[in-house]
């Protein structure tokens, strides 16, 4: 193996390296980050490195370094390690020091009474996939990294054929289930690992008592996701991480069995005596330290905040802080954008085929079918499970900029009970102030979030929305189906890629009103006021001001111009006459 | 006590041996270490400081009456009560508790219990001259233990305010008032604040804080001493246990960091689970099963040394363990969590675990808020004899010393402390720099909400209900307290962004809750009773109205409200509690909030011929209890509008560094407002006191003039808090007139939106209290007399049409007299006994 790419497969031995030569001077763990962040950052470092989002678990090299594209899922309490510790060599009795960073488990005797023992923090996120990961996206990043491996750092020759042949499955699942998220039964993959059935466990189930048998749920946000969960073991800049944050995380993959062992090491007759297992109940037990076959460890040696999921965007192009969307001023959102389309015939694949046009253009999305069982048995809102000691995960707990669709052509009349009451009350917060209040159970905290809104629904929707547009069609072709996977084929690939990136693109940008068009817009204002104050109020103003905004972002334009102030108030005007009919889909993406 | 063979005799002469005074202690060898020499079997003192480890192993040290208090009259028991911290935690004593630095503490058998001293962990070492202190700390245990009842004899708080303290003369010494109390209630606990500690000797405090495994069973030992002295023939359960708190390290837990392991800590936090009893074995007894000859074992470090051999018999492996003949002590797991508020946002809250020991278990209950007093333990992940290899994290927990619920106060009286933010003399200083500007109250009310454009006294009303008036206590003459809370209710058109104001309340203020009126039951805004579906155990669960004591209750949509709930706001409004009787449970809790509810017109649209009541439809009983009502209406004018669209298409350009700006004057706004609720209590000058009297007698002259009111004892009090609140936010302790004028008008402000009758122009107080302008009521009457004289008029008619004398009366009458008003005045008239109305016909009596 080529000695430069050493520090990708063993990446351990080159942290070795540099502490030995420190002489436990505690400047080498800066050194170390600076080395990584340095190879990091060479030309296509990034795309050389395996990615636990496409590579099945078991065809990565233990202790090489990995990335993982994921969101913060949970955050655990900070635990004390032993940072750097001296082992006696029981026949010798030569004292060696060594270094715990980066590791789950000691090297063989430990002088727990050595004076050069120095305890250090470090804190555990679990992380899982991004949720509602749409399969170009996915596809996407996975090629990135096909393409330009090749082989390179691959440790095992059977792992290709199988990656393209998941991939094949992949396609032609495409075409006829597209609905990734919806089928989690289909997709059987060559590695067959236990953990691709293992689904969101329902409601309610997380208190029932834990049995060696039962599968562990894995926490996914939304129901039917697959994927790697991971424990990311950070050790830097603990306060810079946030809940629901977006990462790209580049670190040293362990999945010692001996992790396993020593947590399942648990005898019931010597629990007496030993305070430490007490401590942790079962499920706790289960939740913090499950089996390192099914979620490996991942200790962090960089990590890249990712304010988009579109792989099509070159790595580092979009590296400058972004204001999407959702800025907030005090505690009024400003630039949310939920666009209710009434009309939708009900009862038919209406929503699921605008759904897949929407799949087919943005990175993440989700679309929930508000029925009522959904309603009422859905966890939309997490939920802290005190006795786990973990955050149960909901559907609401989306990364940034994800597109969710809520269908409510499928709400039927009938009885919502109190969870369904309270998920509608989240849906409703979510849209009005786009934040969900997570449920700890003694009181609630507030998550801001990002996420896009999108409802369909026969007449006005019941939940709140920025803006109504009624449905109007101007064909209707007599076999919609048949209608849209015409137009889907007639697309091609290169097509949509440039469609993708351009909406994505076009999010991130910046966006300034001059002087000139700002009393140009006060002037409207005050003329529309004048002639029928009733009609024209403070948020009709706010909605056209998103609405230009959106309009000249989807030009390309990063400031107002009159052309697109008077455009929207056009289109304003044409949506209140419901003459006609915005354009649906874009009407929602800038 | 591990030890029960020894004699209260021998005890006793023990107790003589203790130098009397410190210096004694120095180049001879203290006296303890002669009586080991008589006594042990293991006479020789070990070449110090070499591995404390080993010796702490060794056998010889069963010596546990060194040192220790006099005995005499402690109830006999197995096992030693002492502090908690010295027994019942193995954890607490495995080997090689972490600590970053090389320091490594020396631990004491705790089967020795508290007051003993291991000798071996007595090393002179040279850098201190001649003095013993205890191995890898600086502590002397002689000095330690003088200087602590130094302390205890000595220290005096005249300024002390807590309420445990309460009924204690101030200017005697505080804690021998409190030993006193020990001797006559006889509960063998002595609280310490730290603070005091570090008052009085700051290094002692030091020592406290970093040794405090080493210096507790010290001033345990010292207080015993001291106790015994003087009340000799005090009989107590047990020893009595100092237990400090309030160590001023106070500290959140996401400050917690590998320095602090071992150290005396103190934080706050949420219990969110407790464990069953743990009962952990402090001795085992075997009993050989060949001769019946018994053996005690004292656990070590959680482990049993079994023996192997009866020692009477010499038969192998014939001891038993006899389970009911060994001493347990109680041990209960607590997991504590984050208070919500001191976590930065966006994050999980952590949780730590928490060990309570003998009397301290089950003093908690999930849901309380506490400060854990206690010490921060690391253990290494168990070692596992079949594996050479050790997980390398370690497991962390507090074990507790002193809990205080923060929250149980909050029930029953003023909480100064809970709400006390500690502020840096820094941030005091930007403060009060901001409250010296001329402009402060202009520049606090335009930081306030800064998206929602003008409404400039709204805003201004909104800050000072922020700030609150001061509390009066005049209970003793009867009236129980005047409520400091004020009041406001929002009304106006739909889309006038009452809601958004409401929202950055809720987000501002720490105690803040928002409801909606419609979503809310009396109960979710009082409190009811509960079964917990595992304890079976009522719990009284409250609602948002206890939950924002000493804050504010946002409420939106308040017309929506159903009227059973709206009932239950008339108490909390003005008596500021809330009596609850359920379920056998009847109590009566403080709500001492304010309420900000906003409330949309009937009509949707705001009618302005109609009256305030009118429009909104809520009793007047409850409009009465708010100190000002706004109207927030559309103003329909075309600088306004320019203005407003001005600043609505700002928001959506302006640059980070401005938004930046703004934030950071909410945190400050936090701040100021916290810190003038805290520390500023202002009261009424002579001149303020004139002015509040003037201006009511010219609001009452007002209305007199044309035959109405338009004041009410009910607005002087309002007028008071608000010229309080005023003077508050100018940092100032004293009301002075400038504070009343901006009240006045502020108040005036409000009356003219919310109180004008529309028909006359005039501002009426009795539109908000009795629901019906002067004018109305005036009207009526004469509608009535009217009717009166018509019907005389006609004569003697027993019977009339209804319809009939409708018409006569339309006729008659000048002014248009609708069917209401006719309804009205029948109405009146039959109140006078003088007709009644049955069915269509009208009779006369």
């Amino acid at each position: 193996m080529p000695s430069s790419n050493d520090w990708i497969n063993n990446p351990l031995g080159v942290v070795e390296e540099m502490f030995v030569q420190s002489n436990s001077n505690p400047e080498w763990e800066a050194k170390v980050l600076e080395y990584f962040k340095g190879k990091l950052k060479e030309k296509q470092a990034y795309s050389w490195i395996p990615s636990l989002n496409d590579v099945p678990l078991h065809y990565l090299k233990p202790n090489s370094l990995v990335k993982f594209r994921c969101l913060v899922q949970d955050m655990f309490d900070p635990e004390f390690y032993m940072g750097v510790y001296e082992t006696i060599d029981p026949s010798t009795k030569a004292k060696v020091l060594r270094f715990g960073k980066y590791k789950d488990v000691t090297e063989c005797g430990v002088d727990l009474n050595s004076r050069n023992t120095v305890t250090a923090e470090r804190q555990t996120f679990y992380c899982v996939p991004i949720p509602g990961e749409t399969l170009w996206a996915f596809l996407n990043h996975s090629h990135t990294y096909a393409r330009s491996s090749q082989a390179r750092v691959v440790p095992s020759t059977s792992y290709i054929p199988s990656r393209q042949k998941r991939s094949y499955e992949e396609d032609d699942e495409m075409d006829t289930q597209p609905q990734k998220q919806r089928e989690p039964h289909t997709e059987l993959h060559a590695n067959g690992d236990s953990k691709r059935q293992e689904t969101e466990a329902p409601s309610g189930q997380t208190t029932s008592p834990s049995n060696a048998s039962s599968p562990l749920d894995l926490n996914f946000p939304l129901p039917g996701e697959r994927g790697p969960a991971c424990l990311v073991k950070v050790y830097e800049d603990l306060d810079s991480f946030k809940l629901n944050d977006m990462l790209e995380v580049y670190g040293i993959l362990s999945v010692n069995p001996l992790l396993s062992v020593l947590c399942e090491e648990k005898d019931p007759s010597a629990s007496l005596l030993d305070p430490t297992e007490s401590m942790e109940t079962p499920e706790e037990q289960r939740a913090h330290d499950p089996p390192a076959s099914l979620v490996p460890r991942l200790h962090m040696l960089h990590a890249r905040p990712l304010q988009h999921n579109n792989p099509l965007l070159g790595v580092g192009k979009l590296y400058r802080n972004m204001e999407t969307r959702g800025s907030q001023r005090d505690v009024l959102p400003l630039g949310k954008f939920t666009l209710n389309l009434s009309g939708c015939p009900p009862n038919s694949s209406f929503t699921e085929s605008l759904h897949q046009v929407i799949q087919e253009l943005v990175p993440c999305t989700y679309r929930l079918s508000m029925t009522l069982h959904n309603m009422n048995s859905l966890r939309l809102v997490p939920r802290k499970d005190y006795v786990a000691n973990r955050l149960v995960s909901g559907a609401l707990q989306l990364a940034r900029n994800t597109s969710l669709v809520l269908d409510e052509t499928r709400l039927e009349q009938g009885q919502l009970d109190a969870s369904g009451v309270q998920n509608i009350t989240a849906l409703g917060n979510l849209i009005s102030w786009q934040k969900v209040d997570y449920d700890f159970n003694y009181h609630q905290m507030e998550f801001p979030c990002n996420i896009n809104v999108f409802v369909t629904s026969e007449g006005r929707s019941l939940l709140p929305s920025d803006c109504q547009v009624p449905l109007q069609p101007q064909v209707t072709p007599p076999n919609l189906e048949e209608y849209l996977s015409t137009v889907h084929k007639a697309q091609l690939t290169s097509q949509i890629n440039k469609f993708r990136v351009y909406l994505s693109v076009a999010q991130t940008l910046d966006y300034s009103i001059s002087d000139e068009v700002t009393k140009a817009v006060e002037d409207d204002f005050v003329d529309m006021r004048k002639d029928d104050p009733q009609s024209v109020s403070a948020e009709d103003l706010h909605r056209m001001l998103v609405v230009a905004r959106l309009l000249s972002l989807s030009l390309g334009q990063t400031s107002l111009s009159r052309e697109g102030w008077m455009r929207a108030k056009h289109i304003d005007m044409l949506r209140r006459t419901r003459s006609q009919p915005q354009t649906t889909v874009n009407g929602n993406e800038p | 006590m591990s030890s029960p063979t020894s004699t209260p005799g021998g005890r006793k002469r023990n107790r003589n041996d203790i130098p009397a005074t410190p210096g004694s202690i120095g180049s001879t060898s203290p006296p303890s270490q002669r009586r080991r020499g008589q006594d042990s079997s293991n006479a020789d003192l070990p070449a110090m400081p070499t591995s404390p480890a080993t010796d702490i192993a060794s056998p010889t040290v069963h010596d546990t009456s060194l040192f220790s208090s006099p005995r005499r009259s402690v109830l006999p028991s197995e096992v030693d009560m002492s502090s908690p911290l010295m027994y019942g935690t193995p954890s607490s004593r495995v080997e090689g508790t972490p600590r970053s630095g090389a320091n490594e503490t020396v631990l004491f058998r705790e089967e020795c219990t508290s007051t003993v001293f291991d000798l071996q962990t007595v090393a002179s070492e040279p850098s201190v001259g001649q003095k013993l202190v205890i191995w890898g700390t600086d502590v002397n245990v002689g000095t330690c233990k003088e200087k602590f009842q130094r302390f205890l004899q000595r220290f005096i708080d005249p300024t002390s305010n807590e309420d445990e303290n309460a009924g204690l003369d101030l200017n005697e010494p505080l804690y021998m008032q409190k030993l006193e109390e020990i001797s006559v209630v006889g509960e063998p606990v002595l609280n310490v604040n730290c603070g005091h500690v570090q008052s009085f000797d700051a290094d002692l405090y030091r020592q406290l804080i970093c040794y405090p495994q080493e210096v507790i069973p010290t001033f345990d030992m010292a207080v015993n001493e001291l106790f015994f002295e003087r009340f000799p023939d005090s009989i107590l359960e047990h020893q009595i246990q100092v237990r400090p708190y309030n160590a001023l390290k106070t500290r959140n837990m996401r400050s917690l960091n590998p320095e602090d392991i071992d150290q005396m800590i103190t934080i706050s936090g949420m219990v969110i689970r407790t464990s069953q009893l743990i009962p952990e074995m402090q001795e085992a007894f075997f009993q050989c099963q060949v001769c019946a000859f018994s053996t005690r074992v004292e656990v070590d470090r959680g482990r049993i040394a079994e023996p192997a051999v009866c020692r009477h018999c010499n038969t192998t492996h014939s001891l038993a363990l006899i389970h009911n003949r060994s001493a347990f002590s109680d041990k209960q797991m607590i997991k504590v969590q984050e208070s919500p508020d001191d976590m930065p946002a966006g994050q999980t809250p952590h949780t730590t675990v928490v060990y309570a020991h003998n009397d301290l278990v089950d003093k908690v209950q999930p849901g309380d808020r506490i400060n854990i007093t206690g010490i921060y333990r690391a253990v290494p992940m168990r070692e596992n004899p079949r594996q050479s290899n050790v997980k390398s994290v370690y497991k962390t927990h507090i074990d507790a010393i002193h809990f205080r619920k923060t929250d149980e106060k909050r029930l029953h009286g003023l909480d100064e402390e809970a709400d006390q933010k500690l502020f840096t003399e820094e941030r005091v200083k930007t403060l009060k720099e901001l409250a010296a500007k001329p402009d402060v109250y202009e520049r606090l009310s335009s930081a306030l909400a800064p998206s929602i454009y003008e409404h400039e006294d709204i805003k201004k009303g909104i800050l000072l209900q922020l700030f609150g008036g001061t509390r009066k206590d005049f209970s003793q003459t009867g009236r129980g307290n005047f409520r400091a809370e004020v009041n406001i209710l929002l009304c106006g058109d739909p889309g006038t962004s009452k809601s958004q104001l409401l929202q950055y309340v809720f987000n501002l203020v720490p105690r803040g809750q928002y409801t909606s009126g419609k979503g809310s039951s009396a109960v979710g805004l009082t409190a009811y009773v509960m079964k917990d579906p595992e304890t079976k155990q009522l719990v009284l669960q409250t609602g948002a109205l206890v939950l924002s004591d000493n804050g504010i209750c946002c409420i939106d949509e308040f017309d929506k409200m159903s009227e059973s709930t709206r009932s239950v706001l008339h108490e909390v409004m003005e008596q500021q509690t809330l009596s609850i009787a359920k379920a056998g449970i009847i109590c009566q809790l403080n709500a001492r909030t304010s309420v900000l509810a906003a409330a949309n017109p009937v009509e949707s649209q705001w009618n302005p011929k109609k009256t305030t009541i009118e429009n909104i439809q809520l009793p007047h009983t409850l409009l009465s209890r708010f100190d000002l009502i706004f109207l927030m209406l559309d103003p329909q004018d075309e600088a306004y509008d320019r203005r407003l669209a001005h600043h609505l298409v700002s928001l959506y350009y302006q640059s980070e560094e401005q938004i930046e700006e703004e934030l950071l004057d909410m945190a400050v706004l936090k701040d100021y407002i916290a810190y003038a609720r805290t520390y500023i209590n202002p009261r009424l000058n002579e001149e303020a006191s004139q002015a509040l009297i003037e201006a009511y007698v010219d609001m009452r002259k007002i209305g007199s003039g044309r035959g109405m009111v338009s004041a009410y004892p009910r607005q002087l009090e309002s007028l008071i808090r608000l010229a309080e609140a005023h003077a508050k936010v100018r940092f100032s302790d004293k009301v002075e007139t400038i504070d009343v004028e901006e009240a006045k008008r502020l108040h005036r402000e409000a009356l003219k939106q919310s109180a004008t009758d529309p028909r006359t122009g005039f501002v009426d107080i009795s539109i908000l209290t009795t629901g019906m302008s002067a004018t109305a009521r005036k009207r009526k009457e004469e509608v009535a007399q009217a009717l009166k004289k018509m019907i005389q008029s006609k004569g003697k008619t027993p019977a009339m049409k209804y319809q009939q004398l409708f018409d006569d009366l339309r006729g008659q009458s000048e002014a248009a007299i609708t069917k209401d008003m006719f309804e009205e005045a029948l109405r009146a008239l039959a109140d006078e006994d003088y007709l009644t109305v049955t069915g269509k016909t009208v009779r006369l009596l």
